[in-house]
């Protein structure tokens, strides 16, 4: 069947996972490339091991786990949710309760890291099943206000439980990030502090990248696994038509009640993780941009792709730094008089009544990388809805249709 | 303690219900504006405006801008008085957000018809994120803009025990200008136009109306009444001036318009006052309980109305009951 990746004699080879050999070839490429970052020994990537970009990376791979469970229910399932930021905020203060270091104003069992996630991806879950009923009653934009309804009444509690979630505005600390079985001063995997693993010395950072990479790994396998299962089918067919599913014997309620628990698990486990991985977040943080964040995500990538999930993450997670990069680029133009220099004076602002866009100072006039990021979010949403509705996913699409008939245009 | 809540300190309980009432109405009004907006929207052209909140603040920031940053009519006249200057900065702000409602139709929503509901809903959270932004940063970290508005805290009447201040009245008269407007409007060519568009788009084609135009003159409405509601909203005692969280005010309309229906004019109205008069009620008469429901409970009252209803009525008070088929 070489040549003919479309061409399938048996259900089995349809079904699976990595149909063609070039997925499985680039799929295995892609995996060792990412294992080798925090080494540093593949040219062009080498710039990535240092901490700064690692930390990137791991909030990106905790990110993907977050946007994979969205992509369950908004992607898969179809049912519009903007309340992924509360769901994400119920994991992380579950796994405070469960891990955090106690103190007289604050709840702490000092469990280890994975009881915490796993904990919090289970009361996310239950509050999910809670919430679905709801998506049964209601559809489409009435679900999305509710959802959002759900994001302000979580940013209340978490505000208002001070037992829990610390301080407001100011936030309180999680436990740390280790992988301990039972006993967290002797951990089994060590991973906030930098050492050696297998001879070869790592910044802790570098470490959490390895051990995100293989969790961000197996949940987006169980997701891409979820799709072909019968539960994954039943997601499909009331996504494209309930009624139509319904009639087919799908069972509408039990069907999204899924959906919203296993998205929720998801929400869960990120938000314990990355809350654990930060160390220290105010009860804010658990906005609606962080929900808007999660839909761009799913939107820029893809909707109800594995691989959309993947590169929307790493496009939304590391345009701000790219963003800063530019700004620097920009900067040292006008700094070393270079031909560029009356363009960048144009673009950002460098002292008090001079024009520009983008302002290096945080606050006061001219928009600072922060804001110029929000506005960028708001701009690629609408560009990706617009112009290209598939995504980055789409686009990858195009490029591979158009090279399958190269030289020849059909 | 402001000069309201020491008056209502030694007010009877009649009188205090009865002030709270007027104050219930007069939130009521702010959020049925609001909720106006997004039903004509929404009933025009299919589109649930989440930038409905960023429009709002946009209407406020460009008054605020007008009478308390440049000073705009009063550098020109100089013996106007202030309700006048403030009147004029409004009407011109209240024009401006209607050219930046129409923008952002021609520009981000006209490419977009025929696409599903959901991913137009989302260019507007788009679109929202980036107006807000934009405020934020005319704003400064935290900073807040007075509106300088002609009613001021002290601007208030006590009518035999019950104490109205004026702003309050102004928001109901205005609620009150506005619906009649409306239905006047809607009774002009024009307006039966924009109807007849709603009810069947290319029948209303079919009869020479030029659909893009509605869809333009919707949101030019649209954004008229969330800027009448920014502005309302960012008055003492609702808000301190223009600030970043005018925009989510905003976005407490919605529970109204789930309540009234998603696609009711009549339901907006309905549930604008019914969520208003329940949350400053609620809140009055739950004051003693802040310490366990936590500070700030009242900007809750509308969500949580807003899921009891849905349990009870998925499509409002007034709302058309889809119809399901395949």
């Amino acid at each position: 069947m070489r040549g003919r990746p479309l061409l399938h004699v048996d259900y089995e080879s349809e079904q699976s996972l990595f149909p063609t050999m070039a997925q499985k070839v680039i799929l295995t490429i892609g995996a060792l490339l990412a294992l080798s970052i925090p080494v540093g020994v593949v040219p062009g990537l080498k710039f990535l091991a240092s901490p700064g970009w690692l930390q990137i990376l791991v909030i990106a791979l905790i990110f993907m786990v977050g946007a994979a469970g969205l992509n369950i229910v908004t992607g898969m399932a179809g049912q519009v949710s903007l309340g992924h930021a509360f769901f994400m905020g119920v994991g992380a203060y579950t796994a405070a309760a469960v891990s955090g270091h106690p103190t007289e104003a604050l709840w702490g069992l000092e469990l280890p890291m994975w009881l915490g996630a796993i904990a919090g991806g289970l009361v996310a879950a239950i509050l999910g099943i809670v919430i679905a009923p709801t998506a049964v009653r209601v559809r489409g934009l009435y679900l999305a206000i509710v959802t959002l309804g759900l994001v302000f009444i979580g940013q209340h509690v978490f505000r208002n439980w001070n037992q829990v979630s610390g301080i407001p505005e100011l936030g309180r600390e999680w436990g740390p990030f280790q992988l301990a079985l039972w006993d967290i001063d002797g951990p089994a995997l060590d991973l906030s502090t930098d050492g050696e693993w297998f001879g070869v010395f790592l910044p802790h950072e570098g470490k959490a990248f390895i051990f995100m990479l293989v969790v961000a790994g197996l949940f987006l396998l169980l997701s891409k696994n979820l799709a072909r299962t019968r539960i994954g089918r039943a997601f499909a067919a009331i996504r494209d038509r309930d009624v139509a599913a319904e009639i087919m014997g799908v069972h509408e309620a039990k069907a999204k009640t899924q959906a919203f628990a296993i998205s929720s698990f998801y929400a869960g486990v990120a938000g314990a993780l990355y809350a654990t991985f930060l160390g220290f977040l105010p009860p804010e943080q658990w906005n609606l941009f962080l929900s808007v964040q999660f839909i761009a995500i799913i939107l820029i990538g893809g909707a109800g792709t594995t691989i959309g999930v993947v590169l929307g993450t790493l496009f939304v997670q590391l345009l701000p730094r790219l963003v800063e990069n530019f700004t620097g680029f920009l900067e040292e133009q006008i700094v070393g008089e270079t031909w560029l220099a009356p363009l960048a004076d144009l673009i950002i602002k460098t002292g008090e009544g001079d024009f520009g866009i983008l302002s290096l100072a945080a606050q006061g006039p001219g928009l600072s990388i922060f804001q110029a990021n929000t506005i960028l979010y708001g701009l690629l949403i609408a560009a990706f809805l617009i112009f290209e509705p598939l995504g980055l996913y789409g686009i990858w699409l195009r490029i591979r249709n158009y090279w399958k008939g190269w030289p020849f245009t059909y | 303690m402001t000069p309201f809540g020491a008056l209502l300190a030694q007010a009877s309980s009649l009188d205090t219900f009865l002030t709270k009432l007027i104050d219930g109405l007069a939130l009521g009004s702010i959020y049925a504006i609001l909720a106006l907006g997004f039903v004509i929207i929404f009933k025009s052209t299919q589109v649930l405006s989440f930038a409905h909140g960023a429009i709002a603040a946009v209407g406020a920031y460009l008054v605020a801008y007008f009478v308390t940053i440049a000073n705009w009519p009063g550098r020109y006249f100089e013996g106007l008085p202030h309700t006048l200057r403030f009147i004029i900065s409004a009407l011109v702000a209240v024009l401006a957000a209607s050219v930046v409602g129409m923008l952002i139709e021609r520009i981000f929503i006209r490419p977009m018809i025929g696409q599903p509901l959901f991913s137009i809903a989302m260019i507007t959270i788009g679109i929202d994120i980036i107006l807000r932004t934009f405020i934020d940063d005319l704003l400064g970290q935290g900073g807040n803009v007075d509106l300088g508005s002609p009613w001021g805290i002290l601007s208030l009447s006590n009518v035999g025990g019950i104490i109205i201040p004026h702003v309050f009245l102004a928001a109901i008269v205005t609620v009150v200008i506005v619906v009649v407007a409306l239905v006047l409007f809607f009774r002009t060519r024009i307006g039966v136009a924009m109807r007849a568009t709603a009810f069947d788009q290319e029948a209303a084609m079919a009869q020479g109306i030029s659909a893009g135009r509605i869809f333009a003159l919707a949101w030019a409405l649209g954004a008229v009444l969330a800027a009448i509601g920014g502005i309302f909203a960012s008055i003492s005692p609702r808000g301190f001036g223009v600030t970043g969280g005018t925009a989510f005010f905003a976005l407490r309309a919605f529970p109204a318009i789930i309540i009234g229906g998603l696609d009711s004019i009549m339901g907006a109205v309905v549930g604008g006052f019914v969520i208003g008069v329940s949350e400053i009620l609620i809140g009055h008469y739950l004051a003693g309980a802040s310490g366990t429901l936590g500070l700030g409970f009242t900007g809750l009252i509308p969500y949580l109305l807003m899921l009891a209803f849905l349990l009870v009525r998925p499509y409002g008070l007034f709302g058309t009951e889809e119809i399901r088929r395949v």
